[in-house]
């Protein structure tokens, strides 16, 4: 996050300072493990997850994820450990040669939940310095937020309402789109480019046909995949016309008088400023 | 072909118990495929994946189909029988990478991919897609 999505770390952090949220930054964390283990038979990409939850106990009973991936993976550990007796107890083991103990009490939810819970969109509303109901904005979603469903229980995983109930918190103009919920490739950028262009493609074309001005996401691999993309889809589609993504974030933080500095403009492969400027934001 | 009805079981049993799936619930709705992101780019379609362990073809873990899951869940998630296929997705490509075996080869990223994308894209792909 400090290194490939600053524009989501700086505005997370700007922003839940202003609305009064203390974010401890966990001590001693490491990578989640980015996607959570899908067969029965090896617990071991369940430890790195299982330490973090265990570390997190200790430091308070909230996990917020400001990234989609490890919202994925640490909610479905903790949902996992917690059902799962006989894995609990493997992975128990290990964790306890470090001195460490999991006992399923920290409570893992992604930022969006804690703006719609802690801080409650109405308050956030109330705080709302800079209007931007000229922008037309497309909420997308992806996949780790949503599902599996039953696990994650975040919203609902065919048609939720969180970041369109964010953005009119902010008083955004709200485009809804059938691909808000369509995976943007995901990792398949590095070992099938093709095929995530086509993705990114679809969730693209679909938002600029629903008359959306800019894309609104939570996931810095959708960043990547929706931003960056563009590039090589203005090489292949003629008569493509760009759209600026954002992070919820960087929106809220633009919405709350929060000055990010000139340099988040520059993070984005397409720039919003053309945007901003036709409509009178900067 | 003739596939034996033992070795049938047994490629399909390895398969259940690696994934933790009910194979045989799948009564070939085609839902999954229907929402499968990446359904266009694939050989063979994700109902097709499941049909091939029912039948016991142990050819399916040479489709090209397995390795372009993005595990974006949808299949899971409007399967009516709550078969998660991603799950047998991976199980499949889990015994083409114990067997040391790298469906994607590493110096071949994109330069610019390697040097933009975020550092969840890459170790994602790698564990997927490479052996371990």
């Amino acid at each position: 996050m400090s290194t490939k999505a600053k524009n989501l770390d700086n505005s997370a952090r700007k922003t839940a300072t202003f609305l009064g949220i203390e974010l401890k930054e966990l001590s001693q964390w490491t990578c989640c493990g980015t996607v959570f283990p899908l067969i029965t038979d090896n617990l071991m990409p369940l430890i790195a997850p299982a330490r973090i939850l265990a570390n997190a106990e200790k430091q308070g009973n909230k996990l917020v994820t400001i990234c989609a991936f490890c919202y994925n993976v640490l909610k479905r550990t903790n949902v996992t450990l917690k059902k799962d007796r006989q894995k609990k107890e493997k992975i128990s083991q290990f964790l306890k040669d470090e001195g460490k103990e999991f006992s399923g009490k920290i409570q893992v939810i992604h930022l969006l939940e804690l703006l719609r819970d802690g801080v409650g969109f109405e308050n956030i509303k109330n705080k709302v310095k800079k209007e931007l109901s000229s922008l037309k904005i497309a909420p997308y979603y992806g996949c780790q937020l949503l599902r599996p469903a039953q696990e994650l229980q975040l919203d609902d995983p065919e048609n939720p309402q969180i970041m369109e109930s964010f953005l009119k918190s902010i008083s955004c103009e709200v485009i809804d789109t059938p691909y808000k919920t369509e995976c943007c490739g995901s990792y398949l950028s590095v070992s099938s480019e093709d095929a995530a262009l086509d993705c990114s493609y679809r969730i693209l074309a679909s938002a600029i046909k629903n008359g959306a001005e800019a894309i609104s996401v939570s996931c810095p691999l959708c960043y990547f995949n929706l931003d960056q993309n563009q590039k090589k889809i203005k090489e292949k589609i003629s008569g493509f016309i760009e759209i600026p993504i954002f992070y919820f974030t960087e929106l809220l933080s633009i919405a709350l008088g929060i000055n990010l500095g000139k340099e988040i403009f520059d993070l984005h492969f397409v720039d919003p400023r053309p945007l901003f400027m036709s409509k009178n934001l900067i | 072909m003739n596939i034996n009805n033992e070795d049938r079981i047994n490629f399909m049993g390895k398969i259940e118990q690696l994934s933790g799936q009910k194979v045989l619930s799948c009564y070939q709705c085609g839902k999954c495929s229907a929402g499968c992101p990446v359904a266009s780019a694939m050989d063979i379609l994700p109902n097709q994946i499941i049909r091939l362990v029912q039948l016991g073809d142990e050819d399916v873990l040479n489709c090209k189909a397995i390795w372009f899951c993005a595990s974006c869940f949808v299949c899971a998630s409007r399967c009516p029988k709550d078969i998660d296929i991603s799950k047998i997705a991976e199980s499949l490509r889990s015994i083409k990478l114990r067997k040391v075996f790298d469906y994607l080869s590493i110096p071949k990223i994109p330069s610019e991919v390697l040097a933009e994308i975020p550092q969840q894209g890459l170790i994602s792909s790698f564990r997927k897609f490479t052996s371990y």
